[in-house]
């Protein structure tokens, strides 16, 4: 048997899909890659999360990074050999009032004005086409029409397995304890012995703020909880994701039926035992929602409910860039509940910063620079 | 005894919650109630008995004959109930148990339902009697109308006096198999064949555990059960293969024995390959567990006490390992001293004392079991199904062949990972039916262990709640405050 490596052009810290995703691009430009994973890759957030693949309603600092994956994301099964359960069927944001629509209209104008044009407006008889099941009182929303959803523990497997392939070395269930400078090099340690690189990401999801505080950038990262619930298989009876303007919800029919409520709602989470606990009282509120906007569900048995442990930061827009401090060092963290989407884009993206030291992707405003001092 | 009809007839909070009422579950709360807690006493059935004395109170089945001495035993572990102050609910399903977060993990939530409404209240400890579940058994056709398992056959004996009409062939191995063969015969079932899948080559390893048994109280039983079925009725020993045949319904079944393929027409196949502990509560409660080699299943790790990794949950009964109805029993009583201990309702030396005699009850009930578990351990072909397509999860339809595929193909390690690409223990039965079957595929296929695969992690509610239930629960206004981020 050969020695496992130790060193390579590039460290990856976290298999996420974002790291996983990261590690191949990078591997696609012929550096050498090791990831590095505490638990198996898409454990956490990556493998948990509601799988919505959404340009819609994103901060506007978000949206190239979003495009750039939307992109990736319609042509998925040719990057990785899987098409991670892909399905684009659009996502529709409700709006349950006038005061909601006018807010949308607001928005979809303002994105134009910046010459995003993924978000459309639709009135009521629209909506009504495209989510027949939705309430009658409900007066528009906007749609985004290439958006859509897949399975985020397949996709995240898949950039893995792809990137593997393609000569990164992924080691799973190894530990990083801490991060220092070693001459040239960056050393990683870990429970499995010591790892050099000139470069590492910083791709450790709920966990990346002791890496970020290891190498003197200390962020204010909260680790949260959100929590999901799925039901049995019901008729089929809508195609898009829906979410809403004005109350947290996150809706979606898989094609074999079964439906995932979601929509932020937190559980907490026990990051060092890679436990959360649920809290049924803020479900059940998730459920009343659902209650009220889709009659057709009230009789639907949820099968399970369940959180992920991810990163969230306090303006909800993810640390993504060059450190501030340190050469070598690339910061791909805190997408706030809402970075499965990015995932593909994002590494592609941070790839490319790390073999040519630029990219035409605008990334303004997600510089971890502007928490420096903030603790 | 309390019974409790209404979900708003349940208070807030008790001392203890005790889930599961059969034997374990019954002693333990009954045994909690008389040293002076507050004991709450769920169960999903309409009457208390659990699986072995299922219906003890209103069997239709009125032959003691029929279902043996042993299962009126039930009776007595039901009146001591009744006369504690217990409160008890039937028709009750446990969906969640977690930590209270606004206790700060000092005493539990508990999802409830009862009657179409959901409710959740607080427990100072729990005490899960959850007991045993059959072990899967997924053959060539198992899923056709016809084939049901053994333990589903005496469930509607027990409960309705039915019995399978026609001919009936009953297949698998273990202790049960003669005993519901015996009792489904008695009660007029027409009993064509049992076929026994005990692998010979179990026998080695088994007589190393013979002396204990030769002192056990099974010995005596066991060979009366056996004796009386094999008197009785046609056992074919030795078979090592099995195949469901017919169109859209059960017709025959194939089978070799020998080298030699047989056949034998029936209308009904009964399948029991043993039981193993029903771990899904445990399992989503966080209870941290391990596999048992000799029992070949996922028991939850336990202390003296059967205290689990969850500090204030205990687990009794066959939940906590297999050890039959009368062990069930004892632990029940020794989990519940150790419940009113960490309430302080009892010292260390009084939960001590109460315990000691218990305990030598419980190890000559449990003598002789680790030879009944060498010797009707099952033959690795029905662990781990070897024709492709078979059915091995039953809720989305995967095949055994799928799993090898996954495992060896997509290089998928554990039965989580399997989840994503097969959705195998997704569905309403999270697992129960294919948990153990897919953790031996992978094993197999990956050239380890069931111990090293793993299992599922299982996911609250446990039990199906509906939507609207759930929309219903009654807001505190902690959550309603909360849901504001």
């Amino acid at each position: 048997m050969s020695r496992p490596r130790r060193s390579a052009d590039v460290i990856v810290i976290g298999g996420g899909i974002h790291g996983c995703s990261t590690a191949l691009h990078c591997a696609l430009r012929g550096l050498s890659v090791i990831l590095i994973e505490k638990d198996h890759a898409g454990r956490h957030a990556s493998g948990v999360n509601a799988g919505g693949v959404r340009q819609l309603a994103r901060h506007v600092a978000e949206i190239p990074l979003s495009n750039t994956s939307m992109a990736i994301w319609h042509g998925i099964a040719e990057l990785v050999e899987d098409d991670c359960g892909f399905t684009s069927d659009g996502q529709v944001l409700v709006a349950e009032n006038e005061a909601d629509l006018a807010g949308c209209r607001a928005r979809v104008e303002d994105l134009n004005l910046r010459g995003f044009h993924h978000e459309e407006m639709i009135d009521a008889r629209e909506l009504r086409e495209i989510v027949p099941a939705v309430s009658e009182t409900c007066p528009g929303g906007v749609i985004s029409r290439r958006d859509g959803a897949a399975i985020p523990l397949r996709a995240t497997q898949a950039f893995k397995r792809k990137a593997s392939e393609m000569g990164a070395t992924i080691r799973e269930g190894v530990k990083v304890t801490k991060v220092e400078r070693d001459g040239a090099n960056w050393r990683v340690v870990t429970d499995a012995g010591d790892f050099f690189s000139p470069r590492i990401v910083n791709a450790a999801g709920a966990w990346a703020d002791r890496i970020a505080a290891d190498l003197g950038e200390p962020v204010p990262l909260e680790v949260i909880a959100p929590m999901l619930m799925v039901t049995a298989p019901m008729p089929a009876f809508i195609k898009p994701v829906v979410i809403l303007r004005g109350r947290k919800l996150s809706f979606k029919q898989f094609g074999n039926g079964t439906v995932l409520i979601g929509g932020g709602y937190l559980g907490r989470a026990i990051r060092d035992e890679n436990r959360t606990i649920l809290d049924w009282g803020k479900l059940a509120t998730n459920a009343k929602t659902v209650w009220d906007l889709f009659p057709i569900m009230r009789g639907a048995p949820i099968l399970r409910a369940w959180a992920g442990i991810e990163a969230r930061m306090p303006d909800d827009l993810p640390c993504f860039g060059p450190s501030a401090r340190h050469e070598g060092v690339y910061h791909q963290f805190g997408f706030s509940a809402h970075g499965f989407q990015l995932g593909p884009g994002a590494g592609a993206v941070m790839a490319e910063i790390i073999a040519t030291g630029h990219s035409n992707v605008p990334i303004d405003g997600l510089d971890i620079a502007r928490f420096a001092q903030a603790s | 005894m309390k019974p409790l009809t209404e979900i708003g007839q349940l208070a807030e909070h008790y001392d203890l919650a005790v889930v599961g009422a059969g034997p374990a579950g019954l002693s333990a709360a009954a045994r909690a109630s008389e040293l002076g807690l507050a004991v709450l006493l769920v169960d999903e059935n309409p009457e208390p008995g659990g699986q072995i004395y299922r219906s003890i109170t209103t069997t239709p089945v009125t032959d003691r004959a029929v279902l043996g001495v042993d299962y009126w035993r039930g009776a007595d572990l039901v009146a001591r109930l009744k006369r504690s102050a217990a409160a008890y609910a039937a028709r009750c399903t446990v969906w969640s148990i977690a930590p209270d977060v606004e206790s700060d993990g000092a005493s539990f939530e508990i999802g409830l339902s009862l009657d179409g409404r959901a409710r959740l209240i607080t427990a100072g400890q729990v005490i899960l009697a959850t007991g045993a579940q059959e072990r899967p058994f997924p053959i060539p056709g198992w899923t056709l109308p016809g084939v049901m398992t053994a333990g589903a056959a005496q469930i509607a004996l027990k409960s309705s006096a039915i019995v399978p009409k026609g001919r009936t062939v009953i297949a698998g191995c273990g202790p049960l198999l003669y005993l519901l063969a015996g009792q489904l015969a008695a009660a007029g079932a027409e009993i064509v064949a049992v076929l026994d899948t005990t692998p010979r080559r179990n026998w080695p390893a088994a007589l190393g555990a013979l002396p204990d048994f030769l002192r056990s109280p099974y010995l005596a039983k066991g060979l009366k059960l056996m004796a009386k079925a094999r008197r009785s009725l046609r056992f074919l020993g030795g078979v090592t293969s099995l195949a469901v045949e017919g169109s859209g319904r059960l017709s025959t079944i194939r089978f070799e024995r020998g080298g030699a393929s047989e056949s034998i027409a029936c209308d009904t196949l009964l399948l029991h390959q043993g039981v193993i502990p029903s771990v899904n509560l445990s399992n989503a409660a966080g209870c941290a567990h391990e596999f048992d080699t000799v029992q070949h299943c996922w028991v939850p790790q336990l202390d003296d006490w059967f205290a689990s990794s969850v500090p204030g949950i205990a687990i009794a009964g066959d939940g906590a390992g297999i050890g039959g109805a009368e062990s069930a029993a004892l632990r029940g009583e020794i989990a519940a001293l150790d419940s009113a201990r960490r309430l302080g309702r009892i010292t260390i030396a009084e939960r001590d004392n109460h315990a000691a005699p218990i305990r030598t009850a419980l190890g000559r009930t449990l003598r002789g079991r680790r030879f009944l578990d060498l010797l009707y351990k099952p033959a690795t072909q029905f662990l781990a199904p070897i024709v492709d397509d078979t059915i091995i999860c039953r809720c989305e339809e995967v095949t055994a062949g799928q799993v090898r595929d996954a495992a060896k193909r997509l290089g998928v390690t554990g039965p989580n990972q399997m989840k994503a690409f097969l959705r195998c223990g997704m569905g309403p039965c999270q697992g129960r039916l294919c948990g153990p079957t897919v953790v031996e595929l992978i094993a197999e296929t990956r050239g380890t262990t069931p111990a090293e695969v793993g299992y599922y992690r299982l996911r609250p509610p446990v039990k199906p709640v509906t939507l609207a239930e759930l929309a219903s629960l009654p807001q505190s206004e902690a959550a309603v405050k909360a849901v504001v981020r």
